[in-house]
């Protein structure tokens, strides 16, 4: 019964988290914005005190329910440990506990979260590991599937499903999340849990309260046979059966109730044990100097990439004689320019701020709807999102990624504060403008949505050339995605330290 | 002189009267087999279809380098059916589709007996007007065609920019002593030329006839019961004056855009009714098609047919031709005042104004604007009922219809388009309202 109950709400869980992380519609997360909330990581990188406090609560209450059902990665390791040893008799078999790994790992986590590394954060968290795998795998492959409909769609007429591109956004994320996968497989294939007791660091985290839980499996000395056979099937290889000893190590014990059904005599039982001798072997029953928030730490060297724009000149576009009619000119796609400092969504205060709180969940990422956030490639921020303009700018009527973000690191913004946040500025690249040799152009300024670029005159040539009003403009990308030299544009965006 | 005082002047009374026992009120569809119409040419005898097939919008695919290709299967099937059923007349370019459209109406031609068919093609030489290379446009045309006359030849589309562009395009480079040459050849058995352009304009070229400077054979001119009094007038002369000029003349016509460009054979739903009320087996586009077909001077009627479906649809309109009455022409009248107050862009998908330099598809562009005005499907307002079904059908079907790089919205205003256009559209003014329009949309500031 238990058993059943966690299974199905660990379904729901799940499916809704990992819809939320497809979803392109802008509709989900209305209703299921909240299931990336409850993280608990982002909460901690939040500051969301009620979060935190109330998943600390639950898991000294009921032990680590979280890691069973609100953790993504948990419910899909379960799966594949499910496909991996629902034929065997005897899949699992207890292990000790791998203490240097665990506690090893737990404090790097820890020291990484302090220090502002989030590349290591972003690697290990449970939550960030599992939206990269979704945003980066599972997204195409719903895209694409999505697309294939919508050409049927196309056919009769509906609007209901619509097209949209799909791109790699970043290849190293890509990779990292392809090895994220075959890591997560393997472990849990064969190995049950065995990620989120050694490795996972909410796991770890967890686990210090889960031994002291309320509500416990509690295995009655006096029924038991030593029959093993709640060990033999238990995920979190945590309950060792001797001759006459039997022992749960509540530490890494995730709540699974497998043992609670396997078990013949009624020996195990789910039930208020609170104060009662923690069984495990556990050495680190201390729990003092808990540091749950990471949040000093320093960042961004700023890597003053010196690199100038040294963009080749594009040749001023021959209006070549017209001959016959009819065939589009070809139009190059984008590249994005070095920008020495990344631009960041409005509804974060700061470059530093932002990269602080953001733990690369993709969340953000796979819901742009403009197709301007990606992971970064640079190794210091790696994995975590920046804004580029090749496929779009940021709209000013969009907000997407301020409402769906679980960390805070984008706070949540109205649309009539966007043009609050400078979150960049433009430049005028005067060797890239079509405008440099008399063409008249004039399209930045005509779509800058703040008024931005004032347009003055070309000497001699007898039109005018855009130049920014650099305190007006918010850098939205708008000049940038619609300039039309390419590949590079010649009016680009910088990102700002500091936004508001 | 009004419409229907030459129509009563010109004869139209001998065809109406051939015709008249089957003009009933109820107009059943016509019995009996069809009869393709056929119109004498009074310069030469020449007995031309009154459907001409226009091979400016041919099908086409991508070929195995995904470049875009006529299809010419398709092309050969329509051409060996328009023949079969009594099209003779057939209309193309070196400029069509791409530079595309001559070689595959050679093709398709070249396998029925030259005598059977007119060919009539152009000196489209819009781009280097040298006369070397406007020599070289007129060779490569026979071999395109693989002929050794046309029988229809055409100075291509003149008009804007009167004595003066003609002058450069055609007279310094000696082009026309250089044609009539070849004409007394017996190379091109008729001179001609299609116009787009001002009344004044028009002028100039009836001057050349009248002086005997420059005879013309006959003239192309664009004409449909839109066009025949609400052109815009001022760049464009209205069709009822061009034609009046011409057949005061007797200088046969060639009609083109006689439906602008699909638009009259896919009107607004309130416009469509009023004419299935009347002839509810008739199509929407015979009506453009008898409209033309009406008036006797005319000597063929180009259709740009694209499939085999308008090229039955035309042969069913011709083959058992019903001109209109007086009232009917009244009735189309009402129908074009109608018509002016929809916010349609006059685009007719000529395609002159491609390839946009920067990409921009427009003539994709209107036609998507103008099928969600025709059909209905266009949101006025943000308060409106359906607002948002509508938002999105219109932002989701454009993007299906044209590639986001190539939408309106990055149209940079550089305006080398407008030259080319012969209905003579604002296309950036135009772009840029229908840009703003999306953005509204997407804004919900509609």
């Amino acid at each position: 019964m238990l058993k059943k109950i966690r299974i199905w709400a660990a379904l729901l869980f799940w499916l809704g988290i990992t819809l939320l992380l497809m979803d392109v519609s802008g509709v989900l997360h209305g209703y299921l914005g909240w299931m990336a909330k409850v993280q608990f990581l982002p909460a901690v990188l939040a500051l969301n005190v009620g979060v935190i406090v109330a998943l600390v609560l639950l898991t000294l209450i009921f032990g680590r329910v979280y890691c069973s059902v609100i953790c993504p990665l948990g419910v899909f390791q379960d799966g594949i440990s499910w496909l991996g040893t629902h034929r065997s008799k005897k899949p699992y078999q207890y292990k000790k506990e791998l203490k240097w790994l665990r506690y090893g790992v737990w404090v790097l986590f820890v020291i990484a979260l302090i220090a502002g590394v989030q590349v290591l954060v972003a690697l290990l968290a449970p939550y960030s590991a599992y939206g990269r795998m979704v945003q980066n795998l599972l997204q195409p492959l719903y895209l694409w599937g999505a697309n294939g409909i919508e050409a049927l769609a196309e056919r009769m007429g509906s609007y209901a499903i619509y097209p949209r591109e799909v791109w790699m956004r970043s290849l190293p994320t890509f990779l990292i999340a392809l090895g994220t996968l075959i890591v997560i497989v393997v472990l849990s294939f064969k190995g049950g849990r065995t990620y989120c007791n050694t490795i996972c660091p909410v796991g770890t985290t967890l686990s210090f309260f889960s031994r002291f839980a309320m509500f416990r499996p509690v295995i009655d000395a006096d029924k038991c046979k030593h029959c093993k056979a709640c060990e033999l099937h238990c995920k979190a290889q945590c309950i060792a059966i001797g001759k006459d000893s039997e022992k749960i190590d509540y530490s890494r014990c995730v709540d699974c109730f497998n043992c609670i059904d396997e078990c013949k005599f009624g020996a195990l039982q789910y039930r208020w044990a609170w104060g009662k001798a923690d069984s495990s072997p556990s050495a680190q029953n201390d729990i003092k100097g808990q540091n749950d928030s990471g949040r000093r730490a320093f960042m961004t060297g700023t890597a003053v990439a010196a690199g100038t724009l040294a963009l080749k000149g594009i040749e001023a576009k021959a209006q070549s004689l017209k001959k016959v009619d009819g065939g589009f000119a070809e139009v190059l796609p984008k590249e994005a320019p070095k920008r020495e400092v990344p631009i960041t969504p409005p509804g974060s205060a700061s470059v530093k701020d932002f990269y602080r709180h953001c733990t690369g969940c993709q969340l953000c990422v796979a819901q742009c709807p403009n197709n301007v956030l990606r992971p970064s490639t640079d190794l210091e921020r790696l994995m975590q999102p920046e804004m580029s303009f090749e496929k779009g700018f940021c709209r000013p009527e969009c907000t997407r990624c301020s409402e769906v973000c679980p960390t805070g690191a984008i706070c949540k913004i109205e649309k009539e504060e966007k043009t609050l946040y400078h979150i960049g500025t433009a430049h005028v690249n005067r060797s890239l403008c079509v405008a440099e040799d008399g063409t008249a152009c004039g399209k930045c300024a005509q779509m800058c949505p703040t008024g931005a670029i004032v347009m003055v005159d070309n000497e001699g040539m007898g039109n005018q050339i855009p130049t920014v009003n650099e305190e007006v403009c918010i850098g939205c990308g708008a000049c940038e995605f619609y300039c039309p030299a390419r590949p590079v544009s010649a009016i680009t965006v910088n990102g700002r330290n500091q936004h508001c | 002189m009004k419409r229907r005082e030459f129509i009563i002047i010109s004869g139209a009374a001998a065809i109406a009267a051939a015709c008249a026992p089957k003009k009933s009120p109820s107009s059943a569809p016509a019995e009996g087999p069809e009869q393709m119409v056929l119109r004498e040419n009074p310069v030469n005898g020449d007995k031309v279809s009154l459907l001409g097939f226009g091979c400016m919008r041919w099908p086409m695919i991508k070929d195995a380098d995904g470049k875009d290709v006529i299809d010419q299967e398709a092309v050969n099937e329509m051409v060996d059916y328009a023949i079969a059923h009594g099209v003779n007349y057939f209309d193309t370019s070196p400029a069509y589709l791409q530079g595309q459209s001559e070689k595959a109406a050679g093709e398709a031609l070249s396998r029925h007996p030259r005598e059977s068919y007119y060919i009539a093609t152009k000196l489209s030489n819009f781009g280097d007007r040298s006369p070397e290379a406007s020599i070289e446009m007129y060779r490569n045309s026979f071999r395109q065609l693989k002929t050794d006359y046309f029988d229809y030849y055409l100075l291509h589309s003149i008009g804007r920019g009167g004595k003066e562009a003609f002058n450069r395009r055609y007279v310094e480079n000696g082009m026309i002593p250089f044609l009539r040459a070849e004409k007394a050849a017996g190379r091109i058995r008729n001179l001609g030329f299609s116009f787009h352009g001002s009344q004044q304009e028009f002028d100039y070229f009836m001057q050349l006839h009248d002086s005997g400077e420059q005879v013309w054979d006959f003239c192309q001119i664009e004409m449909n019961y839109v066009d025949w009094t609400h052109a815009d007038g001022v760049r464009n002369a209205n069709a009822d004056y061009l034609y009046a000029e011409l057949d005061k003349r007797g200088i046969p016509i060639v009609i083109m855009e006689p439906l602008l460009g699909g638009r009259l054979a896919n009107v607004p739903a309130g416009i469509a009714r009023q004419m299935k009320e009347r002839e509810p087996d008739m199509s929407i586009a015979s009506w453009a098609f008898r409209f033309c077909g009406t008036f006797p001077r005319v000597l063929c009627t180009l259709s740009g047919m694209t499939s085999m479906d308008p090229l039955q649809d035309n042969i069913k309109t011709f083959g058992h031709f019903k001109p209109l009455t007086d009232e009917e022409l009244d009735f189309l009248e009402r129908m074009a005042t109608q018509m002016k107050e929809y916010p349609l862009v006059n685009c007719t998908d000529c395609k002159y104004c491609m390839p946009c330099p920067w990409g921009i598809d427009i003539p994709g562009t209107f036609q998507h604007y103008n099928r969600a005005i025709t059909e209905g499907t266009y949101a006025q307002s943000s308060q409106q009922k359906d607002y948002r079904k509508l938002k999105k059908a219109y932002l989701v079907s454009y993007d299906r219809a044209v590639a986001s790089v190539r939408q309106a919205d990055h149209c940079i205003g550089c305006g080398v388009c407008l030259s080319h256009c012969p209905q003579n559209i604002a296309i950036p003014d135009q772009l840029r309202r229908i840009a703003n329009y999306i953005n509204n949309l997407k804004q919900n500031t509609l």
